[in-house]
């Protein structure tokens, strides 16, 4: 059997180690190495978006991204949003807009509505679709999650984050 | 227009202050989701979780002559291979929980396969790439057979049998039909009065639900020889039932917690992994888990099932349909699962939302060489409905009518008399179709606007419904040697009419009768057919000769045999010699069916339902009142 590799690194703001499988990818180390099970496995080949998790403020899809490639990087998921017992405005948001229904594209919903949040506080709806465009949500037919996001960005300016 | 709700059910349940409605409520679960943290089964973690995956045929159809897994064993990562044998009972068919259809789909396939990606051999590994790897080195000795894809070709002679349980590729209802009919009226005669006749065929393909969470389960050993299962299954009392059957255990073994799915859309209640799971840890000892990767869940995965559709539709100048028949073939795949039990719901949907006085359909589970197909979102209705509303659509042409006018006029209006002879209540369309054209901005014409769901139900032309013709034909065993003839009462078989009325009018139909407490719960509620209404002279403008009246006088005679028939019209067809409709307590003729609720009648308690529910027409699919 091959070596497994060391990986330390920032998760959600913790200094973070664990070994590496040889070829394992960033998800299932999350999930299995780590024990962060809020990215999910939807299709393993990057096309359904559920693995959505930020790597240095960038969204990116944890399957198809190699676990060893996150050494000395930050990666946040969406365990990263809540404070203790108090939600995210975004979270917030999603609950008041019903923009989840099953919850398992949620995830990586959010953290791809984040990314889109903190590089651009004011999205114009377009926009908003074109964030999560790589995000597949089989229940809620988009439009609950889209005003959403737009709803949370009202919010993201009134605290200016 | 006033709604009557449904205060029977659930009566002691509610408080029916109907307040909800235009407040916004948050869903329970719903924090759970937006924190990540719903426990959906595979975000359990177990030590030393091993990991399966299926050896699958690459054929349609083929038979095993032998499977070599020896370079398999030998892996130093491979902890067990799962063969036919290891399974107790190695045999089983979705619904065999509810008695309906025989046991026809093996857990491995041990003889041979029936459709691409069968599993013949299941592979317990320390990781799932091991597994994999496993699974690639088994060499399988295949003798590759004949195949058949497309139903109609499967139900003609000498296609090749795809289901061994099955022998004329098709599913045997109440053990003696080699389809599921529907027969209202007579549609012969009626087409043969139509000013149109509108003929198409509609087809539906296969459609995967295609969850974002793949099915899967995972299995551990827990104390006192029990085994805890996390599945993502949306039927968890069915995946209990099936994973209990298949290996005999009693379901006190099995501690199966779910609740938690990422989407289901009904591709998750095949109980496909729970029973490899639990398996795998009972002869391991590990925790083990079968999960589907996006390709298996894709390919593998039952599918809505495809449909063909054969409707033929006899409408007069005005835009009334006065017949409609059906012929459909639905594709169950190598095995039943659910589509048996889809071809009913369909059956029962017939002829849609529409008053029709003639109708007649067959319609045929089909089993062919593909992927079994299952449940999906209003599986038997949705696929039907598309070729129905087309077929509106292609009616309205004919007749030079707006499509939304011809299904104002055609839609069921409360009192209606609906093909499974049923009064229609609280219905809507009309109402619907108003609103539609209303937003979407199309001219409806004054009448159309005007007219009502609760107005005129049940009166003039839409009260009058001729006997209904039934024939012997669809016997099993017949259908192979006239397959073609398949378009409802146009072959040769036996022709006998029965009375018209209600099924509880007339217990001699032959069709299923409705259960006592849901006869007595109808009478209790107070559900009236105006017997003023039941004798209308035709006008011109109403419907030509031999679509005679009918109309049930029900009023106090919901489970009682009618004391004497109702009167006839001076126009009635006399050439026709009128089968009594008077007391009908003859026994059935020995060739039609046995109603399918009638073994359950005789033991039926008289409290309709236990725990103070009130329900009316308990199903034989609740076990309330027939435990045994």
């Amino acid at each position: 059997m091959m070596k497994k590799t060391p990986v330390t690194f920032t998760l959600n703001g913790r200094p973070t180690a664990a070994f590496a499988d040889p070829g394992e990818n960033l998800l299932d180390f999350l999930r299995r190495g780590v024990g962060d099970m809020t990215p999910k496995y939807g299709c393993g080949q990057g096309t359904c978006g559920a693995c959505t998790v930020l790597i240095d403020n960038e969204p990116h899809l944890a399957c198809i991204t190699l676990a060893e490639s996150a050494a000395d990087r930050e990666i946040r998921t969406a365990d990263c949003l809540s404070d203790g017992p108090s939600l995210d405005p975004l979270q917030n948001s999603f609950i008041e807009h019903f923009a989840a229904q099953c919850g398992y594209c949620t995830p990586g919903m959010l953290m791809a509505a984040r990314a889109l949040l903190e590089r651009n506080p004011n999205p114009r709806r377009e926009e908003v679709i074109d964030a999560i465009a790589g995000n597949i949500c089989r229940c809620t037919g988009y439009e609950p999650i889209v005003d959403a996001i737009l709803d949370a960005s009202r919010s993201y300016r009134r605290s200016a984050i | 227009m006033t709604v009557e709700f449904r205060k029977d059910i659930f009566a002691n349940e509610r408080n029916d202050d109907f307040d909800q409605i235009g407040h916004a409520r948050i869903r329970q679960d719903i924090e759970g989701h937006v924190r990540g943290r719903s426990p959906f089964y595979d975000d359990h973690q177990f030590e030393g979780l091993l990991h399966v995956r299926c050896v699958r045929s690459p054929h349609h159809h083929a038979r095993i002559r032998a499977i070599n897994a020896s370079a398999a064993e030998a892996m130093p990562d491979v902890v067990r291979l799962i063969w036919p044998g290891d399974i107790p009972k190695n045999m089983n068919t979705l619904l065999s929980l509810i008695d309906f259809g025989r046991d026809d789909e093996p857990l491995l396939a041990e003889r041979k396969v029936s459709y691409v990606g069968e599993p013949v051999l299941a592979i317990v590994a320390t990781s799932v790439l091991a597994a994999q790897k496993a699974v690639e080195s088994v060499v399988v000795d295949w003798e590759v057979l004949p195949h058949v894809l497309d139903v109609e070709e499967a139900l003609k002679p000498n296609a090749p049998v795809v289901n061994d349980e099955y022998p004329n590729n098709c599913f045997d209802y109440h053990d003696r039909y080699d389809h599921q009919k529907l027969r209202f009226g007579d549609v012969k005669e009626a087409f043969s009065q139509a000013d149109h006749i509108v003929e198409a065929e509609y087809q539906m393909s296969p459609i995967e639900q295609a969850p974002v969470e793949t099915c899967g389960a995972i299995a551990a050993p827990e104390t006192n020889g029990r085994i805890v299962c996390y599945t993502s299954t949306q039927a968890l009392f069915f995946s209990i039932g099936v994973t209990g059957k298949l290996l005999e255990l009693p379901s006190s073994r099995l501690h199966f917690i779910g609740g938690t799915v990422g989407g289901g859309f009904g591709g998750k209640v095949d109980s496909q992994h729970e029973p490899f799971a639990v398996l795998g840890a009972m002869l391991t000892g590990r925790p083990v888990k079968y999960m589907w990767d996006r390709a298996e869940e894709m390919q593998y995965g039952a599918p809505r099932s495809g449909e063909r559709w054969r409707i033929r539709d006899g409408a007069m100048r005005d835009g009334r349909i006065i017949a409609r028949s059906f012929t459909g073939f639905f594709d169950a795949g190598a095995y039943t699962r659910l589509t048996s039990y889809g071809v009913q719901k369909c059956t029962g949907h017939l002829p849609g939302p529409y008053t029709i006085p003639n109708v007649a359909s067959n319609i045929f589970c089909v089993y062919t060489n593909r992927t079994p197909s299952t449940a999906m979102r209003g599986f038997g209705i949705t696929g039907v409905d598309f070729a129905i509303e087309c077929q509106m659509d292609r009616v309205a042409e004919a007749v030079g009518m707006d499509p939304i006018e011809l299904r104002i006029l055609n839609a069921y209006r409360d009192g209606d008399m609906k093909a499974h002879r049923r009064p229609a209540k609280n219905c809507a369309l009309i109402e619907c179709c108003q609103v539609a054209a209303q937003k979407s901005e199309w001219r409806l014409s004054p009448a159309a606007i005007s007219r009502s769901s609760i107005e005129g139900g049940g009166e003039g032309w839409r009260a009058e419904i001729p006997e209904t013709v039934v024939d012997g034909e669809g016997g099993i065993g017949n259908r192979k040697r006239q397959w073609q003839d398949t378009e409802p009462l146009s072959g040769t078989g036996i022709r006998r009419r029965v009375p018209v009325g209600t099924s509880t009018d007339h217990p001699a139909t032959g069709n299923a009768p409705q259960h006592e407490d849901m006869v007595a719960e109808v009478a209790r509620l107070g559900f009236k057919i105006d017997a003023g209404h039941s004798v209308q002279r035709p006008s011109l403008s109403e419907p030509s000769e031999g679509l005679r009246h009918r109309h049930a006088n029900a009023e106090t005679s919901f489970g009682r045999a009618l004391g004497a028939g109702p009167s006839l019209p001076s126009g009635y067809d006399r050439t026709r010699p009128p089968a009594s409709p008077g007391p009908a307590r003859s026994s059935p003729p020995a060739n039609e069916p046995i109603p399918a609720h009638s073994r359950h009648e005789r033991d039926k308690s008289e409290k309709p339902f236990q725990r103070g529910v009130k329900r009316p027409g308990v199903s034989p699919f609740i076990s309330g009142t027939r435990r045994r």
